[in-house]
């Protein structure tokens, strides 16, 4: 079996290898704050793989990820299913979700997709008010104390081990990772850019776009409540406030700082944002707006995100 | 682009210059920024407040508040000799970001204690990671979860009552004083549930009835079609809608009710830091409000309350002494003042100098029994549980007239107490 786009495949090695080696080099709070941009970062690759590869800007990926949260967090708290099990159970709310959106959602393009994708979320959203008493609304419910540790085969899992949760968020991190790098820079990929490309033209040269955009959209709907089903577990708490709007837009300003139809671009605009937010938080309480004039200037200068315009002007194979 | 914008704009190299010394300097004090967090030289105190988001209303005042107590106890000599220190980052009002923030006080700003979260979903979202951290983590928030015995032995809420206690409190002086046919009107959300479940609750204790019970969804901007479910043998309307729609609210329930209404009871949340004397709440004269501490100074103001709201700068209007037109929210901020002097208490009694004896420190509030009226516990005297972490005080019922609350009547402790529904102190560190 070959590897295509070798050297990205050896810089995703290269990343993965200073992720791990970071958690013995950094203060113990940016192992932290590592931790969570690798849990975000993986609902923004989710993202990423439907907006840059397959060219479909969705407005409504916080649904994805509160399913996943949801499915994981309820399973939990109300049938006492361990974590892992909850944590499959996430993956596929969020997977089946999307499979079912998809086929109604998909009928359209452009913006009706945008609009379409945003109504399902805000339904999504009512929902988990509406539901409150199962859900616990906007006040959210708070995991049991007992569910902060597992046993994996044979193994005891401490889930409050600043060591442990940064492994395990890197675990999945490196798993989506190449998942998705054999997705992207495989065949199947290729469909995808095509579609984004030229959708007409794809269809001529006799494929199902509909079908390869309902699987784009059913994957990256799967990831995103991969990412939700690892928050909602690691922190123990699950809420409406993720279904809401703003955590769309989040995961669309990540992909688009990084690099949208980059590999590694949701890493990279993922931990800018985080950081940003984070450190100029802590300076001025205008933070916001210090942010939005910044990714002004940034999408001035680097109008496909970061990492896209490196690979426009110096790094092609970095995709 | 054209030359002229070329100019203009920055250039490319000096961006990508400035972005990464920025980045450097942004990032530096999570790397090398263990320097201000040496033990011993000082008591720190993260402050996540709400600085934006829905709840900043809240989160300026709270931050003027513990500022101004947080003078008055370094002035008196800090605690057990130490100077303290606030540290202040926003949470946003959102519950990631309180996570977030939780794990910088632990990690980065190494503080002693973490208080001040007021909205219940980030405090819910922030609570487990507390006890994970093990940080102290006191609350300025009225949630029922912490009683209910959601959270863990890490949480405490050392002064204002939570909304079950609240509630119950009101529901006898309601049904004796204004009638015992209850109609609720209240946003349809888990705050407004709480309120509902608690006041049905307590309203059928007394021999009342609810007759309509009326959520109102939360993106609704007007109320017109809701307002006709009131039924016509309704005595007390009670209700608790909050959001920027009060106003509208109010103004459409006039309309609707005209002259010949029913008596009408609100909890002052709707119209925290919303001046009262303005013609659209003109209708609201002669309804009652639940205040847990009164906004405006009342003839029999306490010394301890003049001397509060002369340390906060606030008016005998509950405006700010600078600003008139600056709305304090007096019923809650007191919870951020009178907290900071219940953490000073728990400290001075287990001696407190560093994290070493956070265990003790933690074991001394359990150990406190409550607090008596006095400037460091303006709102008034309390009941502390050790068991559930949580305070009990005295409430008030204030009747709105001429533009401005005044108390007509105020419960004892006692009214505010229930069962106790868990017991923290069986639970381990």
């Amino acid at each position: 079996m070959t590897i295509p786009n070798k050297k990205l495949f050896a810089l995703c090695l290269v990343v993965l290898a200073l992720l791990f080696m970071a958690q013995f080099v950094l203060s113990n709070y940016l192992v932290l704050a590592l931790t969570r941009i690798l849990i975000l970062a993986i609902f923004a690759m989710g993202y990423n793989m439907l907006m840059g590869y397959t060219g479909l800007l969705s407005l409504g990926h916080a649904m994805f990820f509160a399913a996943g949260l949801y499915a994981a967090g309820l399973a939990n708290y109300y049938g006492g299913v361990s974590l892992p099990i909850a944590f499959v159970i996430g993956i596929l709310g969020g997977g089946v979700l999307a499979f079912v959106i998809g086929l109604l959602a998909l009928r359209t393009q452009t913006v009706s997709f945008m609009i379409v994708t945003l109504m399902f979320a805000q339904v999504a959203y009512l929902l988990t008010l509406y539901f409150s008493n199962v859900t616990g609304g906007d006040q959210g419910l708070t995991l049991p104390t007992a569910s902060r540790s597992f046993s994996l085969f044979g193994l005891a899992v401490d889930l409050t081990s600043p060591m442990v949760r940064f492994n395990i968020a890197l675990t999945l991190f490196a798993v989506v990772l190449i998942g998705l790098f054999a997705v992207t820079q495989g065949p199947l990929g290729r469909l995808f850019v095509a579609v984004r490309e030229n959708i007409n033209r794809t269809e001529m040269l006799g494929f199902d776009t509909y079908r390869i955009r309902l699987l784009a959209f059913t994957i990256s709907g799967a990831i995103s409540g991969l990412a939700g089903a690892l928050y909602g577990l690691m922190f123990g708490f699950i809420g409406s406030s993720f279904a809401e709007f703003r955590s769309s837009i989040e995961v669309l300003l990540f992909t688009l700082v990084g690099g949208p139809g980059t590999l590694l671009g949701p890493l990279v605009g993922t931990g800018v944002m985080t950081m940003l937010i984070d450190r100029l938080s802590g300076m001025t309480s205008a933070y916001l707006i210090v942010v939005g004039v910044l990714l002004i200037v940034i999408n001035l200068w680097f109008p496909k995100g970061i990492l896209g315009t490196i690979r426009d002007r110096w790094v092609p194979w970095l995709k | 682009m054209n030359r002229s914008s070329k100019d203009i704009l920055l250039p490319r190299r000096g961006f990508l210059n400035g972005l990464l010394a920025g980045g450097a300097l942004l990032a530096a004090p999570g790397i090398v920024g263990r320097a201000q967090a040496q033990a011993g030289d000082a008591i720190r105190l993260g402050a996540p407040f709400h600085r934006t988001g829905i709840g900043a209303s809240y989160g300026r005042w709270y931050e003027r508040t513990a500022t101004a107590a947080l003078k008055i106890i370094n002035e008196q000599g800090g605690i057990n000799g130490l100077p303290v220190q606030m540290i202040v980052e926003d949470d946003g009002t959102d519950p990631k970001r309180g996570v977030e923030v939780m794990e910088k006080f632990a990690a980065e700003h190494k503080v002693d204690a973490v208080f001040g979260h007021l909205f219940s979903h980030v405090v819910a979202a922030t609570a487990p990671r507390a006890g994970e951290l093990k940080m102290p983590y006191f609350l300025c928030s009225e949630t029922h979860a912490l009683a209910a015995g959601k959270f863990n032995r890490y949480c405490f809420q050392p002064s204002i009552t939570d909304v079950k206690s609240q509630i119950n409190s009101m529901g006898g002086w309601i049904t004796s004083n204004l009638g015992k046919k209850v109609t609720l009107i209240y946003p349809d959300y888990a705050f407004g549930y709480d309120h509902r479940d608690n006041m049905t609750a307590a309203v059928e204790a007394q021999g009342g009835k609810i007759v309509a019970s009326i959520a109102i969804p939360p993106s609704e901007t007007s109320f017109t079609r809701y307002l006709p479910r009131i039924p016509f043998d309704t005595e007390v309307i009670y209700h608790v809608m909050v959001g920027p729609a009060v106003l509208t609210f109010v103004k459409e329930l006039g309309e609707h009710l005209g002259t010949k209404r029913p008596e009408i009871f609100g909890f002052i949340d709707s119209l925290e830091g919303v001046q009262m004397d303005i013609p659209q709440l003109s209708f609201l004269e002669g309804t009652y409000f639940w205040e847990a501490m009164p906004r405006y100074a009342q003839p029999d103001q306490t010394e301890f309350d003049k001397f509060y709201r002369n340390a906060v700068g606030v008016d005998a209007t509950g405006a700010s002494a600078t600003d008139p037109k600056d709305i304090s929210t007096y019923s809650h901020m007191f919870s951020a003042w009178e907290t900071l002097f219940a953490i000073k208490k728990a400290m001075e009694i287990s001696g407190y100098k560093g994290p070493a004896q956070k265990i003790d420190m933690l074991e001394a509030m359990e150990g406190i029994t409550g607090f008596e009226a006095s400037n460091e516990f303006p709102q008034g005297d309390k009941v502390f549980n050790g068991k559930t972490h949580q305070a009990f005080a005295h409430q008030n019922v204030s009747k709105f007239g001429g533009g401005k609350l005044e108390v007509v009547h105020t419960t004892t402790i006692e009214e505010s107490f229930y069962p106790d529904e868990t017991d923290y102190t069986q639970m381990s560190f």
